[in-house]
């Protein structure tokens, strides 16, 4: 029986032939990922206390991005904490004001094919876009990794999802992975694997691909992971690195094969609270959006920011609405001045925020007050996610947030594309 | 403490970190994230839940982020144990490393708000005192629950280091 993508890095980084699934395995790690919020804070004096270093400067990236730019005391010690602590364990893989955690990592090429890597943040899963498999964890954890380049995981099993033909105008890698998220539900791939294959998958730019890696989470997933074709070896060339790309056996075994049909999708919009509470943009054009956010690292990519721009191209944005946009790095941002996408956005009437985390996880500017509801290009809609209790979050392509911003209430984005 | 007794609240499935652990309160650290504990549900729970008492939960338990904040904030508030049908999984790692007693039941669902359970953590037996039942969780490993005895990873490391 042959092995899939994931069971090979396994495989590879716990020194063995073969590895199968509900084993559980040391592994030695080839990368560490952690950001301001959950990283050198958290993990610091516990360091100290033991008195003992990091295993391997060199595989440890630091990319601070929750609390950027700091808006208060708490929050500026928080990173001046987190620059104290790269400098004095010599990390130079260590990002501020740059980007997001996942999206930095890739730029860089420290997320490689074939690597095993751990992150400290839930969508560290945004990784696998790259072939690699990346895990998250918390905080002690991670402290266990950063001392011994080592931590134990249990050999997930595999979820295959297939994803066949054409995707139709105004819907994009984001509408796949709610489709995916309405069948399997947020517990539908609790401690495995989900491998995204098909030609829709190979046909899509690495931008979306992230999407669907990066929302695995939010199914329970341990990871996503995609195999590394082309398009990611073509992109890795530039970064001047080495790496080993591994591919899943034709006869891998999985767990489960779902096999979508992106003929039939339609443009979706996740529902107050929940991710997978989907419904068709188009059934709920009654629902009016306060503010519109196109960011995040999993809808604030150059493709975002590009298809918002798209949309948005001669409009303006409703009366009663408000548009952000934080662009996910400041690569992105660069891309998108450079190429009049960023002039696009602003003469619509879009505020521009720095490129970080932003409103996602409710901890920086742009949070939502008791009764305002915001459709989102991110990843989750929890009660309270982006501010209030008393709000509500619709996530969406950067496409339909982008038509709802001109509308003022959730939008197909269908309505604005000319075709 | 291996064996606990305490006052459930009952929560249903799909108990999130950020209604746990809000993201606002994400810069503060753990002790003062546990004044905040399950606010996301309902403000007044902080104020309401008392050292001893017993989390349970339905399916999904922790899901969402990677933050040790909400683990952590529910061992602050001194709460001994959660017990729920499964967790997410980056939940469940994160308990165990703090040392929070965490147990998967299939019939948590029998469990209601107010009951008095005691809980036998060597080998997962659960008396819900209140209705005179018995259910079973899955035993953790020994290795687990020796982890959770000395308070977590970071204890588990010094003893560790200590013995050398």
């Amino acid at each position: 029986m042959g092995l899939t993508i994931t069971e090979k890095i396994m495989a590879r980084a716990s020194g063995r032939e073969t590895v199968r699934p509900g084993e559980l395995v040391w592994v030695n790690v080839d990368m560490a990922m952690m950001q301001d919020s959950g990283g050198p804070r958290r993990i610091a004096n516990h360091l100290e206390h033991l008195n003992a270093s990091v295993w391997n400067p060199d595989n440890i990236t630091i990319v601070s991005d929750h609390f950027v730019p700091p808006s208060n005391e708490t929050e500026a010690r928080i990173q001046a904490i987190t620059r104290a602590w790269v400098k004095k364990y010599g990390i130079k893989k260590f990002h501020e004001f740059e980007g997001i955690c996942h999206i930095v990592p890739i730029e860089k090429g420290y997320v490689r094919p074939g690597i095993l890597m751990v992150g400290g943040d839930s969508h560290s899963c945004t990784g696998g876009a790259m072939g690699a498999m990346v895990v998250a964890l918390g905080s002690t954890d991670m402290l266990g990794v950063v001392v011994t380049g080592k931590t134990w995981l249990r050999v997930p099993e595999t979820i295959k999802i297939v994803w066949e033909g054409k995707l139709p105008p105004g819907t994009y890698a984001k509408d796949m992975v709610l489709a995916n998220l309405k069948q399997l539900g947020t517990a539908g791939a609790t401690y495995k694997v989900l491998e995204f294959t098909g030609d829709t998958v190979r046909n899509l730019p690495l931008d979306e691909r992230i999407i669907l890696t990066n929302m695995s989470i939010e199914m329970g997933a341990k990871t996503g992971i995609i195999e590394p074709d082309e398009t990611v070896l073509k992109y890795m060339e530039e970064k001047k690195v080495e790496f080993n790309p591994v591919y899943s056996d034709p006869d891998a075994e999985y767990s489960r094969i779902l096999v979508c049909e992106a003929e039939e999708l339609e443009p979706l919009v996740a529902c107050p609270h929940s991710p997978d509470n989907v419904a068709a943009a188009a059934s709920l054009s009654g629902v009016s959006v306060d503010q519109a956010y196109i960011g995040g690292c999993t809808g604030g990519k150059y493709h975002d920011l590009a298809t918002a721009a798209g949309i948005l191209k001669g409009q303006k944005v409703a009366a009663g609405t408000r548009l952000l946009v934080a662009p996910a790095s400041q690569k992105v941002l660069q891309r998108a001045l450079a190429d009049g996408v960023l002039e696009t956005l602003l003469n619509a009437g879009a505020t521009l925020l720095p490129p970080a985390c932003g409103p996602c996880g409710g901890l920086s500017m742009g949070v939502l007050s008791d009764g305002e509801r915001c459709i989102s290009s991110t990843n989750r809609n929890f009660r309270g996610r982006m501010g209030s209790s008393d709000s509500e979050v619709y996530l969406g392509s950067a496409a339909t947030v982008a038509a709802s911003s001109v509308t003022g209430r959730i939008t197909d984005p269908r309505e604005f594309i000319r075709s | 403490m291996e064996t606990i007794r305490g006052r459930v609240w009952k929560f249903g499935d799909d108990v999130n970190t950020d209604v746990i652990a809000p993201g606002k309160y994400l810069k503060l650290p753990n002790d003062e994230m546990a004044k905040h504990v399950f606010e996301g549900i309902d403000p007044e729970l902080p104020e309401k839940i008392k050292p001893g008492d017993i989390v349970v939960g339905g399916a999904n338990f922790g899901s969402g982020s990677s933050r040790e904040s909400a683990p952590a904030a529910i061992k602050y508030a001194g709460v001994s144990a959660v017990v729920a049908v499964f967790f997410a999984r980056i939940f469940f790692r994160n308990a165990i490393n703090l040392g929070l007693p965490v147990l998967e039941c299939p019939e948590s669902d029998k469990i209601q708000q107010g009951d008095e359970l005691e809980i036998d953590l060597v080998n997962g037996t659960i008396r819900n005192l209140t209705r005179g039942e018995v259910y079973q969780a899955s035993r953790l490993p020994e290795h687990i629950q020796e982890l959770i005895k000395v308070g977590g990873l970071v204890p588990h490391l010094e003893q560790e280091l200590e013995d050398r």
